[in-house]
This record gives C-alpha cells, structure tokens and sequence, in this order.
C-alpha cells in the first residue's frame, strides 16, 4: 500500500477550527480529514462532506426485519403446521404483533451497526494511522493531502498563521490494516500529561 | 462561527473550571489509577455472593427446581419476581440514553453511559431467572424457532411467553449494540493516552481502531440518534410484553387491562432508583460531582416521584375496579388477599404502599430532591417497594385461586431461592465493579460536546448576553 504525504494543523479550540477550515477550503487544499475528540456539529458541512444514509440503510434492514417476521410466523402457523389453539384463527395477526415489532428493531439495530463498522473500517485488531495521540483527547488535528505541487512549508505557515497551534509533515498510510497499538511509536506521547 | 449559548436558568451540568483535556483527566484517572481498597472488598463480596448463585443454580440443576418452595398453586414465586424485577431495573439506562436523547435533555450525558451499563448487567441478571427455572435447561433451545426433526414443532408464537423471549433477547442485544458504539470513541480516548505496553494493546483492541474522523463522527451522529429512535418504542414494548404474561392469563389480578402502562412507569422507577444508588456511590468513590451534578440527582429524582405517583394511581384504580366490576374473584384477590393488612400476605401489599407510593413523595421538596443521604436511602427503599410490587402481583394472586381444596399453605422461599437472587446481585456488582474499573464510566466525548454550553466556567462568560436585547442578540448573531 502506497504511502501518502501530509500536513498536519493541530487546533485547540473548535471556534479557530471553523474559520481555518474554510480558509483552507477556499485556498484550494484539499482536507484530507478533521479528527476531533467529539463530535462537532457543522464539521461536516463545513468540509463539504454529503449526508450519511446510514439511517436509510436502518430502515431497509428493519423491513428486512419485519417481512422475515410476518413471512415465517404466518408460513409456520397457518401453512407447515396449523395448530388448533381453542378454535381460534390459524391466522392470528394481533397476537404476532409484539414479535413482529421486535424482529423490525433487532434487523434494524444489528443491521446498522454492521454497516456503521464496516463503512467506518471498525473492529477488533484493526489498526489505523493516527496523525495526534491527542486526537481523542482535546485537540482538533485538521490534515491536508500533499499533491505534487503543494509546498509543505508554505502549507505550514498558512495553517500557523489561521490558528493552528502545532503543525507537522507526515507521511503515513491512509487505510488500514490488522495490528497491534502497543508496537506504535508514540511521537506525542511525551507532550502528554499522565497522572495515575 | 458556532454560537453556542444556553440560558442562565439552567443549572451548569459541568462544575468547576474544566476544559477539553481536563475532562479527559477526570473521568479517565479511575482507569489508569489502581484500585483503592473499598474497590477489591467491594469487589470479593460481589464474588463471593455470585459462587453461592452458582451453586445455588448447581443444586436447581442437580436435583430440579423441586428445592425450591414452589407448589402447584403458587408456581411462580421468588424466581419470576426477581426476574420482573431485574428487568424492570434493567429499563433506566435505555431510557435515559434513548428517550432523553430525543427530548434533548442535557443532564443525560453525566449519567447515561454507567445507567446503560447498568441496563446490561441486570438483564443479564434478569435472564437467569426464566431460564433456570425451566428446569430441564438443557432444553432451554427449544424455545427457537428453528426447522427440527420432531415435527417440525414450533414454538407457539401466539405466546406471551414467547414474546418474552424476543423481547428480552432482542432488548438486550440492542443495548449492548447501543452501549457499545457509544464507548468505542471513549475506548479510543484511553487507548491514546495509555502508558503501559498492555493497556495500549488491549484498549487498542476493543476500541476498533477509532480515530475520531469526522465522517465517521457524522456516521456515529446518524447512528446513535436511529438506535435512540428504535430504542425508545422498545424500551416501552418490553415491559409492556412482560406485563402480558400475566394480563393475558384469566387469574383474578393478573387479568387487567391497566398492566402494560403500569408496569412500564414501576420500571422507570426502580431503574431510576438503581442508577441513583450506584451514582451516589460513584461520584463520591470516583470524584466525580462536577460531572454527576445535584442537579443530576435532582433530575433523577423528579423522574422517581413522577413514576412512583403514577404506579400509586394505578394500584388505586385496581383497587377500585376491584370493587366497580363486582366481580367477587377480583374483589376477593384485591381487598382481601392485598389490601387486608392481616391477610397471610397483607403485609408485602402494605410496604409496597408504603415504599412506593408514600415514601417517594417526600421528593416534593426541593432540599430533600438534592439531599444525597435522602437520595440514596430512598433509592434503596424504593427497589425495596419495587421488589414487593411483583411479590404481590404474583404470590397474592396465585396462592387463593379458584378452588379453594388447591389453596396452598403459606408460600416461603427456601434458601436456594434466597440463595440464587443473591447470586444475580453477585453477578451485578461484580460486573459492575469491573465495568467502573476498566471503562470510563461517564461518557467523555459526550460531555465534551456540551461543556461549551453548559460547563460552569463557560456559562458564566454568557452573562453579558443574557442583558442584550433579543433583537440585538439576534441581529449580531444571525448567520
């Protein structure tokens, strides 16, 4: 897997972020990431990224959920096997109301999940390039692809001069892949705080 | 640029002079710190409690629930009360985190990741009970549906207790679901500042490789607000569905049309109860009060006697249509066999009176709401009432049926009854000693996301616009 280059800004507070991002934007750069500790609201928008359809792809797996229900109870109950409760109807719909509902929420539930990690590249053992150890923690680490054109000092200065507080060239891999977190080097981790 | 600003009306939901870093310090110290030494004898008691559980269900295995003082008459006792108790418990955390998510209340961000986690552990408890008492519970597979070769036989799907199990299963797999997705960002917050070789790898394993891209925020966004949604009719329909095992039957105190919205209020009002017991202990053991605000306790607490009333109307308009429907069975179960102190079980109707209805009313008072020794005794008290409610719902109205030859004698658990409920408490606390040593028990990104409007330190920077006219507010800060 090829190896990128890029610039790194590192922001400490969300309202210099906003500004710098459409600076950044507006300058041609192209954004290859905001990692934030929590999730900013705007961010996306402002990055120019298109809604999430997570929430439709809920809702096909949650029909999914309740045509296996009503499929297979009706099948079972009033075709394979009709057993006779008191004489009442073989095809009993309200009292498969409850399981039916239940079966919507699981397929929808599990369903989206599924799709979250996958589309998000999550799950145990996988490994990712993290461009600030205190990404998760409070700062908001703005990084920007390199072309072949762009000037990594230059990019530098432009990001210092909007507000960034700490800015770095790095080259890393983009995707990810099966590894260990206690085989990193740890370039921040010195700069961090640690209480016991 | 973001405006964000909140009235001064609102208490603050973060004390103190807090910024982003110094919440992550906070609430992750616990972790990297070693436990103190209430931490391991809490923790030994809540081991040994579960061993006792376990042999408890050893001997129900070994020789049938036969040991226990379940009869023919009186066929669920100890073991269904628990288990509706355990569920009913079990319905705060979902409802903190789903329902109050989509009412946009605030003050759920300190308390929702623990009172989820909370929600998990006492399903897992509240499971044990169905299955265990199945008796033959390497049987316990024939309750799927599932193409087999005695038949094939399916399971009746036109069963209350059949719809129990989806619910529940379905109930807790979604929790967790929810629970989980909602601690991987925290996980990844722990595994970055982690010091020891150990700690990085196993928090790098379970956080999922996150690293807080924003797409994936957004997808994160997106995906915890449709589990809210999908939670929140859940939550609802699972007591409903547990308070069908009983409406649906034609036992004189069972058969009530009232069940589903009574039971589903008793839930959130031991639940509320539990989470007020454990936050109690956890902002103290973890100082943790600028996060776990009185104004939490307080919110809490309004929620309790809210619910604690509506379960006191319903018990009233039992008692009523007791008496309004002239149905001498009804009249019999509910004015003599509950509500008649000197009845054999008189007694467990009138603490349930006692703890749920009167007791909790004492939260009418604004000093009593934030008063934590208050708090905590009536949280105790309250699952106490919680815990005689479903006594009564179910011993009272089985031990007198309609024959009177098939009366039973006076029904009293024996010790492995006793013995396999202090189990489920063994396997709570232990679970949720573990939970509170090893995973931030307020969910820190959350808290992160409201600080800037609701941390103390940032709301007192709004004074001043709190005097500017709303034109002129509205003008300077229009987009």
């Amino acid at each position: 897997m090829a190896k990128k280059k890029f610039v790194v800004g590192c922001f400490d507070d969300e309202a210099v972020l906003f500004p710098a991002v459409k600076k950044v934007r507006t300058s041609g750069y192209k954004i290859h990431d905001v990692y934030t500790p929590f999730a900013v609201h705007g961010l996306d928008h402002a990055l120019g990224l298109r809604e999430t359809s997570l929430h439709t792809a809920g809702f096909i797996y949650g029909i999914t959920g309740t045509a296996t229900a009503l499929g297979s109870i009706s099948w079972i109950l009033a075709k394979d096997w009709p057993l006779n409760f008191g004489g009442k109807p073989h095809f009993a719909l309200p009292a498969w109301i409850p399981i039916t509902f239940e079966l919507t929420v699981l397929f929808s539930a599990v369903g989206m999940v599924l799709t979250f990690c996958y589309l998000c590249q999550l799950a145990p053992f996988v490994k990712k390039h993290h461009f600030h150890a205190r990404a998760t923690d409070d700062l908001f680490v703005m990084v920007i692809e390199c072309t072949e054109k762009t000037n990594a000092d230059d990019l530098k200065a432009f990001l210092a001069s909007n507000g960034a507080i700490e800015t770095d060239i790095q080259v890393a891999e983009e995707g990810w892949w099966l590894g260990r977190y206690d085989k990193d080097e740890h370039p921040f981790q010195n700069k961090q705080t640690v209480v016991a | 640029m973001h405006l964000k600003y909140e009235s001064q009306l609102r208490e603050p939901l973060v004390n103190g002079d807090k910024n982003y870093h110094q919440v992550t310090e906070d609430i992750v110290r616990p972790i990297e710190a070693k436990p103190s030494r209430l931490w391991y004898v809490g923790f030994y008691i809540a081991v040994a409690l579960l061993l006792f559980g376990v042999y408890s269900i050893y001997r129900d295995v070994t020789y049938g629930i036969g040991q226990w003082n379940l009869n023919k008459t009186v066929g669920w006792g100890w073991d269904i009360t628990n288990f509706v108790w355990w569920v009913g418990i079990g319905h705060a955390g979902t409802l903190i985190s789903a329902i109050l998510l989509l009412f946009r209340q605030g003050w759920r961000t300190g308390v929702n990741r623990a009172a989820e986690a909370m929600t998990i552990f006492a399903v897992m408890c509240a499971g044990q009970f169905p299955i265990w008492h199945m008796g033959r519970v390497w049987m316990a597979f024939f309750v799927l549906p599932y193409p087999n070769t005695r038949g094939p036989l399916w399971v009746n799907f036109n069963s209350p207790l059949l719809w129990d199990v989806f619910a529940i299963s379905t109930y807790f797999t979604v929790s967790l679901l929810f629970w989980y997705s909602g601690l991987i960002p925290d996980l990844a917050t722990v595994r970055d500042r982690a010091f020891t070789k150990l700690r990085k790898r196993l928090y790098g394993i379970a956080s999922f490789g996150w690293t807080g891209s924003t797409k994936h925020w957004q997808r994160h966004e997106s995906l915890s607000l449709v589990l809210a949604g999908l939670s929140t009719p859940l939550v609802l329909s699972v007591h409903t569905i547990v308070s069908f095992d009983f409406a649906t039957s034609v036992i004189p105190g069972w058969h009530t049309t009232i069940f589903p919205p009574y039971f589903v209020a008793g839930a959130i009002f031991s639940g509320f109860a539990m989470v007020q017991t454990l936050m109690v202990i956890i902002r103290k053991v973890f100082q943790m009060e600028d996060y776990i605000t009185l104004g939490h306790i307080e919110a809490m607490n309004k929620v309790i006697v809210l619910t604690g009333s509506i379960v006191g109307i319903a018990y009233l308009t039992e008692l009523f249509m007791g008496w309004y429907s002239q149905n001498k069975y009804e009249g019999y179960t509910f004015w003599y066999s509950r509500a008649y102190l000197f009845s054999p079980y008189g007694w467990s109707y009138w603490g349930m009176m006692a703890c749920n209805v009167l007791s909790p009313q004492i939260f009418w008072f604004r000093k009593m709401r934030r008063n934590l020794f208050v708090t905590f005794f009536m949280s105790i008290i309250v699952n106490i009432g919680m815990w005689f409610e479903r006594f009564v719902i179910i011993v009272t109205s089985l031990y007198r049926d309609y024959l009177p030859s098939s009366w039973s004698v006076y029904y009293s658990p024996t010790i492995w009854e006793i013995g396999f409920y202090a189990g489920t408490f063994g396997l709570f606390f232990t679970c949720f000693f573990l939970f509170a040593k090893y995973m931030p028990v307020i969910a820190v990104a959350e808290i992160k996301y409201v600080l800037k409007t609701s941390g103390e330190n940032f709301k007192g920077k709004m004074d001043k616009l709190e005097e500017e006219g709303v034109e002129k507010f509205a003008h300077d800060h229009a987009h």
